[in-house]
């Protein structure tokens, strides 16, 4: 493919996939809890980190991992919290950020709509070197932390009394999660921009759970398909000319219509050939 | 050492008190049913054992340590009150499954959590793990479904996998709230045998009961909660009329859910209904 005789297209494809793994690693546990909006929440967040590194000509990525951390920390001390005025807490912190980064950015010496742009809806083919190099580092990072932990944070995610019961560290393993969830927001936004990296997180688990039975296979098959989404994006997007990151977050949404209508099509298929018994068999235990 | 050791503790929520001077004890091997209405406060009390509710006064002792360092203890240099820490010695059974996301988990995925308290979090899963999690199916009788998505179980099976969960820790107390309330007579015959397995090898077990039903048999000791204080402790009490029939489904017009009907135990005359 004469598409990658340049080096920033590899770069593009290689930064790409390296999201399109992690995102999905770290969204298993976030639609687990019921946060598949926060990563949303966070970009905006990020947004006024960006602002901050442009007026402070210092590294918009850097800058941003640390305003995203500490709102991610906010966010995460808020839901622990657990009282109703916290929604309106969250959306406060959200336009809060927008609106932040919007400001800031205008301030910005650099200031222009297409500064704005690529970090709302992402830049791949400028990822530099260095890019590359911290993508790839903090990438590495957010996917051993979140593979590596997995008992863990299923275990939080999925009942977060009974891990307090059995002493696990809930505190510390949820501010991991949240600052976890700041680094793969700021991390993304090269590939798909800061108002669609929520989905790269969020859409592979839902399409993987169409058709998966433990929590296991759905954080692999979500992985697989954030890979191939993210890779197909980019190849799709300079063939066709399109914007990378909406590309590859239309190509995951394809894979969830595909796979829920293929698997749909399968049951019905199976239970024609295989009609099921007339009556449930009871609830019985037999002693052994 | 009694296992459990609660001092003239007190719990509110949000200014109002809730558990108003609390004393009890469970001695190692004993099985306590905690019986009350619902809104008694004995959830909250088991809550508050566990550490999920924080004491407002008084001490709870788990194995002669405190849940909470008093201010007392914090100030000596010596250490010998340490914070209770061990949480591998208990087994918490909740009311019902944490909410269903979405994201399927298997039956043995489910189970194999309650052996975090013993491993820790970053040694992977090994062979004595998934040996004790298939001990536990066993002893629940749902080996058969440990592949199988918990969301696809009926209620009484998930509860049943809740309880292998805990018994996956091999605790040494179990704890469990309303394990037998919604779930199939089927299911309570299972988890009763498998509490009383459990209580035959010498664990200890502390149970908040709306009713008793097959673990009647179990029980050594009943401490019935009425509005926060408690109003009688000794032998389970026997039930009353037609509520101890096993046809009987428990539903008071008057409530507004099934579950909020007067229980069986409940000091009728002192109590308003509803």
């Amino acid at each position: 493919m004469d598409l990658f005789k340049y080096d920033f297209m590899i770069r593009a494809l290689v930064g790409a996939l390296i999201i399109g793994l992690a995102a999905p690693s770290l969204g298993i546990y976030l639609v687990q809890r019921r946060l598949s909006l926060i990563g949303d929440g966070i970009g905006h967040v990020a947004l006024t980190g960006v602002g901050v590194g442009l007026l402070l000509n210092q590294s918009p990525v850097l800058t941003a991992v640390i305003v995203a951390a500490v709102g991610a920390v906010g966010v995460e001390l808020i839901r622990e919290r657990g009282r109703t005025s916290g929604d309106l807490a969250l959306a406060m912190l959200f336009y809060g950020g927008v609106a932040g980064g919007v400001v800031l950015v205008g301030l910005s010496a650099d200031s222009s709509n297409a500064n704005l742009m690529e970090y709302l809806f992402g830049s791949l083919v400028t990822t530099s070197p260095q890019d590359i190099v911290v993508i790839g580092v903090l990438g590495a990072a957010v996917l051993t932390a979140m593979t590596a932990l997995r008992p863990a944070l299923f275990a939080i995610s999925n009942d977060e009394e009974y891990a307090r019961v059995s002493g696990l560290p809930v505190r510390t393993l949820n501010l991991l999660m949240a600052v976890t969830t700041a680094v793969t927001v700021t991390i993304a936004m090269r590939t798909v921009g800061l108002l669609l990296v929520s989905a790269l997180m969020v859409v592979p688990v839902a399409a993987a759970q169409q058709v998966t039975r433990g929590f296991r296979t759905t954080m692999a098959l979500a992985m697989t398909i954030g890979l191939i989404a993210a890779g197909a994006g980019v190849v799709v997007s300079a063939e066709a000319d399109t914007a990378p990151g909406a590309t590859t977050v239309i190509l995951a949404l394809a894979a969830f219509v595909a796979i829920t209508v293929g698997s749909t099509i399968w049951r019905v298929l199976r239970r024609r050939a295989h009609p099921p018994r007339e009556v449930e068999p009871p609830d019985v235990v037999l002693s052994a | 050492m009694s296992v459990v050791q609660v001092s003239r503790a007190a719990v509110g929520y949000d200014g109002r008190e809730i558990l108003h001077d609390i004393s009890l004890t469970v001695p190692a091997g004993e099985v306590v049913a905690i019986l009350g209405a619902n809104g008694s406060g004995k959830s909250t009390l088991i809550r508050t054992i566990l550490g999920l509710v924080p004491l407002g006064r008084g001490s709870i002792e788990l194995w002669g340590q405190p849940l909470v360092r008093s201010r007392v203890a914090a100030g000596r240099s010596d250490g010998a009150q340490q914070r209770f820490r061990d949480w591998r010695r208990v087994g918490y059974v909740p009311q019902r499954l944490g909410a269903g996301s979405g994201v399927p988990a298997t039956v043995g995925e489910v189970v194999a959590s309650g052996r975090l308290a013993r491993r820790g979090i970053f040694r992977p899963s090994g062979a004595a793990d998934r040996a004790a999690v298939r001990e536990a199916l066993t002893a629940v009788g749902l080996l058969d479904r440990i592949g199988d998505p918990v969301a696809t179980l009926s209620g009484g099976q998930q509860q049943r996998t809740l309880i292998a969960r805990a018994l996956a820790g091999k605790p040494d107390l179990l704890v469990l709230d309303e394990p037998t309330a919604g779930v199939d007579a089927a299911s309570q015959e299972a988890f009763a045998a498998a509490l009383g397995r459990f209580g035959a090898d010498g664990g200890t077990i502390l149970l908040v009961a709306h009713e008793l039903g097959p673990l009647r048999p179990l029980i050594d000791r009943a401490v019935v909660v009425h509005e926060g204080r408690i109003a009688y402790e000794g032998a389970p009490p026997e039930p009353a009329g037609h509520h101890a029939e096993p046809g009987h489904d428990h539903v008071h017009p008057h409530a507004e859910e099934v579950r909020t009907g007067l229980c069986e135990w409940a000091p009728t005359d002192r109590m308003a209904a509803g």
